[in-house]
């Protein structure tokens, strides 16, 4: 199985009005193929830069990206960005959206992947509607789809969730781990939301504030899937958290505050 | 509450809401004529014709068929001064819009011509092309082009970041990007702009027919006032210009609910 990542002494900033803003500052990353890897940080701290980098849309100052051992130049369908604001095209339908992106592929091939996904993520009925007249969490799950569709190596996911309410935010959440069941790809998701990075990942990497800089790195040698209010979870948000500068509670209130935040 | 009077009051309500669409305007325009035609009844001027002069001359128009003659004279060069500009601008708009240095290098040239009035342009038009088709045809391709590129450019740059991203993100690259991605996302303000551009092609096809030609619906204008103050006529062309210019823009109006564009009108 392919889609590794290592990042070494990765460092980015931007020339700004205000003179030079550095907005990475010497991140090492390592993910194994198949991984899924959490990115949570305070807003603004440079999340969405290192996804940039990590998908070929931006290069870094400084450092080295490799996927498989090698160098990345430029995006590609390999690496899947699925950013925080809809990016499906408006004006084709949701069908239409998946049968592009398959350019290579013949006519009854491109119909059949098309339908299957389309299926896979509960939109079939769906396939002729327009963007616009879809919800917000079909939207996301159609730019799932379409980011599957192509059998990327690794999905990079700023944000899937930003804005979404609560309620198809967790359905979502339940639903990208059932698909990611079906299908294993490399995971890396940019969140400021710790449950969604509790809930999903297999390792969670802490920020600091910009210039980013890794804090911390926490394991989650749990399966799915996984209650946030067992006390195991509850205490690693509290951790997370108070890596964070959030919290500072003990695991019990985290465990009562991680119950709460679930029966609400 | 059943269904079925739900049903029927819905339909009811449909059916008030359009008369109201349609009455209003309606109102508005037969609340306009009586005032003109008061004004003039209590004014007793002798030039100033009534709606009933107006409507007459509108049939004799129609009788002697030099109505139909001037308006497909207009028409046709707005047609090719219209599509010819259209050609001309949408690509070039694109292209200004995608390459920043064609922007760079066209903009200023395309910002120090378009506030130029077109009328400005009539005593150069003459001198190029003489007294004919071409100078009305030069100066409606003029008028509409400004229009057309401005907006097209427009379009352009404000293609969301997330479109373009995502295609090359799925490796669709170089002109297939610009062709199934830019062109499509920026295509509704690329209409508002040929909208734009054929409004004043009209408004200046009668204005240059005034001056640089012999047919169409501008020279009926001059023509009704020269041959004895005809004004009836000169009304009567006014308002038929006014309702082509209404019908164009319906015709226009129409582009705007294509299935390509429907996403951006979407509410």
């Amino acid at each position: 199985m392919r889609g590794s990542i290592s990042a070494k002494g990765l460092y980015k900033g931007f020339s700004t009005i205000t003179g030079f803003l550095p907005v990475i500052q010497g991140i090492d990353l390592s993910v194994a193929s198949g991984q899924f890897v959490a990115l949570v940080g305070p807003s603004g701290c440079g999340k969405s830069t290192l996804l940039d980098i990590l998908s070929g849309f931006l290069q870094a100052d400084r450092g080295e990206v490799t996927v498989d051992g090698q160098a990345i130049d430029g995006p590609g369908p390999k690496r899947i960005l699925i950013p925080q604001r809809a990016s499906v095209f408006p004006w084709m339908s949701a069908r239409r959206n998946l049968d592009f992106v398959q350019h290579h592929a013949d006519e009854a091939e491109k119909a059949r992947l098309t339908q299957h996904y389309l299926q896979l993520v509960g939109l079939q009925e769906f396939q002729h509607a327009y963007p616009f007249e879809l919800s917000g969490g079909m939207l996301k799950r159609l730019e799932i789809a379409r980011a599957l569709l192509v059998k990327p190596d690794i999905l990079l996911m700023d944000e899937p969730f930003g804005s979404i309410d609560a309620l198809t935010r967790l359905k979502l959440r339940n639903e990208l781990r059932r698909l990611l069941t079906v299908e294993r790809h490399t995971v890396l998701l940019v969140t400021h939301d710790v449950d969604d990075a509790l809930h999903l990942a297999d390792r969670i990497i802490i920020l600091t504030e910009r210039p980013a800089q890794i804090k911390h790195i926490v394991e989650v040698p749990f399966g799915h899937p996984r209650a946030l209010a067992s006390v195991e979870l509850a205490t690693l948000k509290n951790e997370i958290l108070t890596d964070l500068g959030v919290s500072a509670s003990g695991p019990e209130e985290a465990h009562e505050l991680a119950s709460r935040h679930v029966s609400a | 509450m059943t269904v079925s009077s739900d049903a029927t009051r819905q339909r009811r309500f449909g059916l008030v809401s359009r008369i109201w669409k349609y009455l209003l305007p309606l109102a508005l325009i037969a609340l306009m004529v009586a005032a003109w035609w008061a004004a003039v009844t209590i004014s007793r001027t002798p030039y100033f014709p009534t709606p009933l002069q107006v409507l007459r001359g509108i049939v004799e128009l129609l009788r002697n068929g030099t109505l139909v003659q001037h308006v497909s004279a207009s028409l046709m060069r707005v047609t090719i001064g219209y599509l010819a500009a259209l050609m001309v601008a949408i690509p070039l708009g694109v292209l200004m819009g995608w390459f920043p240095r064609v922007f760079r290098a066209v903009n200023p040239l395309i910002q120090l011509l378009r506030p130029i009035s077109p009328i400005a342009w009539i005593p150069l038009a003459i001198l190029w092309f003489g007294i004919g088709n071409l100078s009305p045809i030069f100066l409606i391709f003029l008028s509409s082009f400004f229009p057309m590129v401005v907006g097209t450019v427009s379009g352009v740059h404000g293609v969301e970041r997330e479109y373009i991203r995502a295609a090359m993100n799925f490796g669709i690259t170089g002109n297939r990007i610009l062709r199934l991605v830019v062109v499509p996302a920026a295509l509704p303000q690329i209409i508002v702009g040929m909208r734009i551009g054929l409004g004043i092609a009209w408004l200046v096809v009668v204005a240059a027919e005034m001056i640089a030609i012999d047919s169409g619906l501008g020279y009926l204008i001059i023509d009704s006032r020269n041959a004895g103050n005809r004004y009836d006529l000169v009304v009567a062309a006014m308002v038929i210009i006014g309702t082509i210019g209404f019908l164009l823009d319906i015709l226009m109006r129409r582009l705007e609910q294509l299935e390509e564009v429907r996403w951006r009108y979407a509410r």
